[in-house]
């Protein structure tokens, strides 16, 4: 009984090795760790001026929110313009990822980040990006990318994520 | 062409470690009944794996009803009632006794005799044997908690329950690791159910106390309901829209599933009938979001969140009649609620100071109570509550880390299961697992 539970347990322990191994590797086309940047490879193969602004920076594909808001800051609309220019040059879909602060509750928050990522949508479409190319989803307060109890923590968790897919 | 490299393990039931979890008491019951369980004698043989009379110990003690007479402070040891000098007991303020004999049987099953007594009466409350095999004595010792605090206290105990939560790990460069974890109601006795790369939240139960419905991030990185059979490891894609799956609730005949879906413009409650998969739509505002369902025990009407207002507040809707109440005005953030077992109010998560609590709202005199008091800037959510309306518990944050905490409803006692090396959060608390058991 003892060795059967000792085996099991081995067991459990190789397959989390090989399970974690396996989450390790980045997979190919893996648009997620490079928002905000650009791989450097991308940009001497990339062309369209369009990808930066005026100043030569790479466009804001990163948008931030107010507690319990959905509503779209001046700020956020100037870098959503530039975004809707560069969409309707090219022909990429893209997908916007909502996301919540900890505070408040997980299910609410998760409708809250698809609220914020619809109202990124609905902006793009009325700049002239057809809906078809954009899908929404929400991951509530479930994938953090800053830590901390503090507003400044917070502030970077209430965002939608623009992701070129193609 | 995006390659999906979403790991997700599921296994019918792993140990993963010793103890995930640890029980912290944070705060007592004022004035406890006290209680002396006196250590157990052994049974013949190899020594085994638990000690019985010390689980015991512990299940009162963290019920927050009872103080224990420390065994050092004993002034005899008794296992049976002819040992018992009532007098030595009186002398150390005992109310209550309970002592026991551990044995084997021919088959090498282990039996417990087991009696209780009130001290001041000087009469025998109950003489009961239990029986188990070696590999089960923690539910050996949990059912006869449950025994004794029935005896004590004439509520049905629900020591013998066990909790879903969700373990999460986050890790550099925007990796995570979700594992859904089963454990026995003290966080004992751990066991992974499923592992994701992707997100999985929401875990919560059936009525029949085996399976389990949770939202589950594995299949296109998109939401999905998924339900999952404890003892077969059979697993259902319920709902996949686009959109939200989110916040699955069984009804209390288990015939019904309550959700949240997105896939007709705003979030919404329906209602899926388990054996034909159909739904239907209850909440029709196309604006606002409606979330968070949950049944009352008479299963005809559901509470839910909803900032129909502008900020979360929690409704209720009435399924036959369809129309819909506000039930909370106290702040401008009231949200998941969960009935009390009795059907007599719900607790929820309030926000009070910029500070988030669990409270418990009293249909009859309206009253919103303030339950936990983690502390100034808490951040407490997801309460769900013991099938004897016992306690309650809820998730909350200890030094950056997440956490699980328990309160009693009446708010006299709290203790806490710190996870140890990962966030914990997402309780969803059994119902009752074993027939219940006679009060004589």
């Amino acid at each position: 009984m003892i060795m059967d539970m000792k085996k099991l347990v081995g067991f459990a322990l190789v397959s989390a090795v090989v399970l974690l191994s396996a989450c390790s590797s980045t997979p190919e086309g893996e648009g997620k760790d490079g928002a905000g940047t650009m791989d450097s490879s991308n940009v001497s193969s990339q062309v369209d001026s369009s990808e930066v602004d005026e100043f030569g920076n790479p466009l804001v594909r990163v948008y931030y929110f107010d507690f319990d808001k959905a509503t779209l800051n001046p700020d956020v609309r100037a870098a959503l313009d530039k975004q809707a220019a560069r969409l309707r040059k090219n022909s990429i879909s893209i997908r916007l990822e909502g996301h919540a602060d900890e505070r408040g509750t997980r299910e609410y928050n998760l409708a809250l980040g698809e609220r914020r990522a619809k109202a990124v949508a609905n902006y793009l479409v009325i700049q002239g990006v057809e809906s078809s190319r954009i899908q929404t989803i929400s991951y509530g307060e479930e994938k953090p990318v800053a830590f901390g109890n503090d507003e400044a923590a917070w502030a970077k968790n209430r965002f939608v994520e623009l992701v070129d897919i193609k | 062409m995006r390659v999906m490299a979403v790991c997700v393990l599921w296994v019918l039931s792993v140990a993963v470690t010793a103890q995930e979890l640890r029980i912290e008491i944070t705060k007592g019951n004022d004035k406890p009944t006290v209680v002396a369980v006196v250590p157990f004698s052994d049974a013949p043989g190899a020594a085994l794996p638990e000690n019985v009379s010390a689980i015991i110990s512990a299940d009162l003690y963290r019920s927050g009803l009872f103080r224990l007479i420390p065994a050092s402070d004993m002034l005899g040891l008794p296992h049976q009632e002819s040992e018992v000098h009532y007098r030595d007991w009186r002398a150390l303020g005992t109310e209550y006794l309970a002592v026991g004999k551990m044995g084997r049987d021919a088959n090498g099953m282990i039996l417990a005799k087991v009696e209780l007594f009130d001290v001041y009466r000087q009469q025998k409350i109950f003489s009961q044997q239990w029986q188990a095999p070696v590999s089960d004595l923690r539910d050996m010792a949990h059912a006869i908690s449950d025994r004794i605090y029935l005896a004590l206290t004439g509520v049905r105990g629900a020591f013998s329950t066990k909790i879903l939560y969700v373990s999460a790990l986050n890790m550099p460069n925007k990796r995570y690791n979700y594992r859904l974890m089963v454990a026995d109601s003290d966080g004992a006795r751990p066991k992974q159910i499923l592992e994701s790369s992707e997100p999985i939240l929401s875990p919560t139960w059936a009525p029949n106390g085996y399976e389990i419905a949770y939202v589950s991030f594995e299949y296109d990185r998109r939401p999905a309901i998924m339900r999952h059979n404890l003892r077969t490891g059979q697993r259902d894609k319920l709902t996949h829209f686009p959109g939200l799956n989110s916040a699955p609730a069984f009804s209390p005949d288990g015939r019904q599933l309550a959700m949240v879906l997105s896939k007709d413009g705003s979030p919404d409650i329906y209602i899926m009938d388990l054996s034909t998969r159909t739904l239907s739509r209850i909440t029709k505002d196309n604006i606002a979001i409606d979330t968070e369902p949950a049944w009352m025990p008479d299963g005809k009407s559901l509470v839910f969140t909803s900032n129909r207002g502008g900020a979360p507040q929690i409704y209720r809707v009435v399924l036959a009649e369809g129309w819909t109440e506000r039930m909370t005005f106290d702040g401008d953030y009231n949200a998941r609620a969960v009935p009390l077992p009795d059907g007599s109010g719900i607790a929820l998560v309030h926000r009070e100071n910029g500070s988030f609590h669990i409270a418990v709202l009293e249909f009859a005199t309206g009253r919103l109570k303030v339950l936990s008091h983690t502390s100034l800037a808490s951040l407490d959510e997801s309460p769900t509550i013991a099938p004897n309306g016992s306690m309650l518990m809820y998730a909350t944050e200890n030094k950056g880390r997440g956490i699980l905490a328990a309160v009693s409803v009446d708010g006299s006692v709290s203790f806490n299961l710190p996870g140890k090396d990962r966030d914990v959060r997402d309780p969803s608390w059994s119902p009752f697992l074993n027939p219940p058991q006679s009060s004589r």
